[in-house]
Formats: structure tokens, C-alpha cells, sequence
């Protein structure tokens, strides 16, 4: 089973040493996604942290963009870190990206200041514990309705999830925990396991 | 958990992921909130802000400084991607001037005209990141050593030729290259000669005062460290590269890219981005050069596509290596 990391700007290669560490466990390999070809062999899809401008534009050009709102309705688990959670969300308040709407939070890019102001906070993230999360130039959930809350900082979001889209606005991959990368292997395959029961 | 909050590299981790977020990019200069908007739109990762870029400066002397903080924030106020800024060599107050500003990283710049001819700024007494230019493998050490959070090469700025920065990376390549088989003991031996650099002022000062055979020891070199110190903590980033195999933090090219095979040729040479100065905003269509730059940077092997977006641009003139002075020279 194959988890993609989306491959067009950002921290990619952080995320794949990540998969490629978990792959043993769990029977993953991390696959570069640059194009719809890559995106049929992946049952993942990790967008990463980076310039969301830069990313969506490229999306949209690649003509991915649609692609990714396809596949995630016909069951492709999506990760979307900072940058990523940005591309997911269903409004961003700037026309300069639209959100795929995936997931139903609204999104404010660069909420808590310039890179001066970037941080390490420890947080705690339901299902998964307690976890030291790196905030660089992060975007800040301001509203979610019906998914689940997994994590919050300061009273706001930081950890969304809904069904098989997770939205997350700091960087898991620059730190030495895999947890939140086998949190979301585990869900995928916990789901493979029960369409398979269905199928019998 | 592994609780990176009261580690004491939180702010280096803070820095280097920063940089991390522009790999596969196109960071651009501009020098007005207008070049700002253009870059962004045209895909633009981040933009650097100077007073004039390079070509210009090149072409109309004079001493080149950060640009006017007027001109900084109003680029600010016009992009929402990281705006970078240019800060002269060892300039340290230009450096704190610029942090105040909230510029996003800082670029300790050849390009600019250098404000100290021993040493570069102590970038870890700072909470903005910094980049700096390397020709040579040392040189990326010693920078990487002062808390540099990223690496580009120097080339040669406002040349539109390529063939400096070819020849920095293959350079800093060798170096990594060359510790692969070295024992502890070279290494350190390695850490020593990459050091001596920092003792020239001691050398020149302590040598006129009290003659060459008297010299004071070597201790507060750089910034209250003394050699010993600084020697481990080159040995500490020597040992990082050996085990990395590559430079422990984002290595983008600059200096001379001017074409979008330029930058492709930079990517395919393992740059982690490209830095483009006066190529695109000295070239016939700024906008058409920027997004084939980027499409190039994005898809450095697609040379078809390379191709298309490179067909009818007319991009920055030349020059040759000879007859110019050389920027990559500043800084040591």
C-alpha cells in the first residue's frame, strides 16, 4: 500500500523519511505524487507545509485540484499539514487560494504573525497524547462545525478531523515523532480492513 | 512524548523549518511593493527586498545598503508569501533594523556592500533566520557554525552568467564528499583549518603590538568564543554533514541564474530552490520570465515544458567573468 506526499513545493522529503521509517510496521511505502498518474497508486495523500499560493496554483494548472476532491469522495485519506490544511479547508478568507472544501473549517493563513512570531507549543491530541507541535508562519482554524475536534491551542482548533480528511496547522514531519504519521496509516488501514469485511 | 519545547535547539529547529518551507521554490528579488505583487502572483515562494538589484548595482556603484525601510513595509503590506531582505555583511545593527521590521528571513548578502571586512554576524543572537552565500565548503561551515538556517551559493550576482554558482556547488559538494572516509581525528584536524579563518584580526592586531612571536593566545576570536570553542563547535558541524551526507539545512542556488534552464539546471545539480535576482525584473517580461522560471523549478526534467515556457523570452544580458569585480569575493 502506497502513501502519497504530495511533491509540487514544501517540506516533502521530511514527510517520506517519515512513511519510509513507519513502512516495515504498518507494510506502507511512501510514494512522490507529482501528477493524476502517481495520484491512482496512492491510498493516502499527505499535502504538505509550504507556500499554500505556490501549491494550490500548481494544482490547478497540473489539473489535480479536482482530481483530489474526486478521489477523497470515493474513500483517499488526506493529510494536510499547515499549508496543506489550508488547500483543504472549505474557506480561507483569500482569494489568493480556495479551499477544495473537504473539510468544514474556515481558515485564516498566517494568523499568528510573521516568522518572528513562529513557536513550539506542547499540545495534547485525543487518540494520539501529548505532543510537542512546531507552529512556523501557521494558519489558524477559526471555525469548525461538524468535525472532530482533535487537538486545540488557546482555545482554537489545531487539529481537525472529518471521516478521512485531517487538517493540521503546525508541522509534525520537522519533529522526531511519528505518532500523528501512524495515527493516519492506522485509520487507513483499519478502513481497508473494514471494506474487506464488507466485501466478504 | 519527545518535548522539543525546552530543548535548547528550539529556535534553531524554528529557523531551519522555516527555510524548509520554501524547498522546490523560486525566492525573487524585488525592490518595490508593485515587483512584490508580481512575484506572487507569478508563483513566487518569497520575495527579497533590496534597494537596487544586483545588475543595477553593478552598473551604478556606490555602496549598496539594506533598502529603505519605507520601501520594506510597504512590501510587506502587499504580499502574503515571506518577504526576505538583504542585510550588508556583519552589518549588525542593519540586521536587529531589518528583525524589528518583521521581515521574515534575512539575507546576509556579498551583493551589498560589506559593513565589516573580518567578520560576519553572530546570527544566533538573533530570532529571525538568516541565509547566507558560500563559494567553498569551509565557507558554508563557518556560516552554518554562526547559525546560518540556510545556504545558497554566491555565483556571481547581476551577471546573468551561471557558471559561478556551478562551480560553488560543485565545490561544496567535493567538501561533503571528501568527509565520507575521514576518522574522528581528521575531522577535527579539518575543524582546525576551517577555523584559522576567524583568527586574521587577532593575527594582524596582536602581531603589530607585540611582534609575531609574542602573540596573544587566541581566545575571544569570535564573539567571547575562544579558538578551542570554536574549533569543537566546527567539529560538531562537520560530524552533522558526514553523517547527513549533504549540508544539514536547505541549500538553494543563486547568483547568475537567469534563464528558466538555468534554474532547472540548478535543481538537477540537487539545489533544494533558486534564488532568481536581476533575471527576472531586468528581463523583457517580468511576469512571462517569472512563471516560466517557477514552472521550470517545479518541473526541472519536463524539458518539453522548459521549452514551451522558455520560447520568446527575452531574458537579461550577459557578462563575462573577466573585467568585472567580482562580488563572491566579499566575506570570508
Amino acid at each position: 500500500m502506497n502513501i502519497g506526499i504530495l511533491n509540487i513545493q514544501g517540506d516533502v522529503s521530511e514527510h517520506y523519511y517519515f512513511i519510509k521509517k513507519l513502512g516495515k510496521k504498518y507494510g506502507v511505502s511512501p510514494l512522490l505524487v507529482k501528477n493524476n498518474n502517481d495520484l491512482n497508486n496512492v491510498s493516502g495523500l499527505i499535502i504538505p507545509g509550504g507556500e499554500s499560493t505556490v501549491i494550490y496554483n500548481i494544482l490547478v494548472k497540473n489539473n489535480m485540484y479536482d482530481n483530489i476532491i474526486n478521489l477523497n469522495k470515493n474513500g483517499l485519506y488526506v493529510m494536510g499539514t499547515c499549508a496543506g490544511a489550508i488547500i483543504l479547508s472549505e474557506d480561507t478568507s483569500d482569494i489568493r487560494v480556495k479551499g477544495m472544501g473537504l473539510i468544514d473549517i474556515k481558515i485564516k493563513r498566517n494568523a499568528y504573525g510573521r516568522q518572528i512570531n513562529s513557536f513550539i507549543e506542547n499540545i495534547y491530541i485525543k487518540h494520539i497524547g501529548d505532543f510537542s507541535a512546531v507552529f512556523i508562519r501557521a494558519p489558524e482554524i477559526e471555525e469548525y462545525k461538524n468535525s472532530e475536534l482533535l487537538s486545540e491551542y488557546n482555545n482554537k482548533p489545531v487539529f481537525v478531523r472529518n471521516k478521512n480528511v485531517l487538517a493540521l496547522t503546525f508541522h509534525p514531519e520537522l519533529t522526531g515523532d511519528p505518532s500523528i504519521h501512524e495515527y493516519f496509516i492506522k485509520n487507513i488501514l483499519e478502513n481497508e480492513a473494514g471494506n474487506n469485511r464488507a466485501k466478504q | 512524548m519527545l518535548d522539543l519545547k525546552t530543548l535548547k535547539f528550539g529556535d534553531e529547529l524554528l529557523k531551519r523549518g522555516f527555510a524548509k518551507m520554501t524547498k522546490g521554490g523560486v525566492i525573487m528579488d524585488v525592490t518595490t511593493a508593485e515587483q512584490a505583487k508580481i512575484a506572487e502572483n507569478s508563483g513566487a515562494v518569497a520575495v527579497m527586498a533590496l534597494e537596487r538589484v544586483p545588475a543595477d548595482i553593478r552598473k551604478e556603484g556606490g555602496v549598496a545598503r539594506m533598502a529603505d525601510p519605507l520601501k520594506i513595509k510597504e512590501i510587506l503590506d502587499s504580499v502574503s508569501i515571506p518577504v526576505m531582505a538583504k542585510v550588508r555583511i556583519g552589518h549588525l545593527s542593519e540586521a536587529y533594523v531589518l528583525e524589528s521590521l518583521g521581515v521574515d528571513m534575512l539575507d546576509e548578502s556579498e551583493v551589498l556592500t560589506p559593513a565589516d571586512p573580518f567578520y560576519h554576524i553572530n546570527k544566533k543572537l538573533y530570532k529571525v533566520p538568516v541565509v547566507c552565500g558560500a563559494r567553498t565548503f569551509p565557507e558554508a561551515v563557518r556560516r552554518i557554525f554562526e547559525g546560518a538556517a540556510m545556504i545558497r551559493t554566491k555565483g556571481e550576482a547581476g551577471t546573468g552568467n551561471i557558471v559561478e554558482a556551478m562551480r560553488h556547488i560543485r565545490a561544496v559538494e567535493d567538501g561533503i564528499y571528501i568527509l565520507r572516509d575521514l576518522t574522528n581525528d581528521e575531522l577535527y584536524k579539518v575543524a582546525e583549518n576551517i577555523s584559522k579563518t576567524y583568527i586574521s584580526l587577532r593575527d594582524l592586531t596582536s602581531g603589530e603590538l607585540l611582534g609575531n612571536e609574542n602573540k596573544l593566545s587566541y581566545d575571544n576570536v569570535y564573539y567571547d568564543m575562544d579558538y578551542k570553542t570554536i574549533n569543537d563547535n566546527i567539529f560538531r558541524v562537520l560530524r552533522e554533514i558526514k553523517r547527513m551526507r549533504r549540508l544539514p539545512l536547505v541549500n538553494f542556488a543563486a547568483g547568475g541564474v537567469a534563464t528558466p534552464s538555468d534554474a532547472a539546471l540548478m535543481m538537477k545539480m540537487g539545489m533544494d530552490g533558486v534564488f532568481v535576482g536581476s533575471g527576472i525584473f531586468k528581463s523583457k517580461n517580468p511576469e512571462k520570465m517569472a512563471r516560466a522560471v517557477v514552472e521550470a523549478t517545479e518541473n526541472y526534467e519536463d524539458y518539453k515544458s522548459i521549452a514551451d515556457v522558455s520560447s520568446g523570452l527575452e531574458g537579461m544580458e550577459g557578462l563575462e567573468m573577466e573585467n568585472i569585480e567580482k562580488l563572491q569575493d566579499r566575506g570570508n
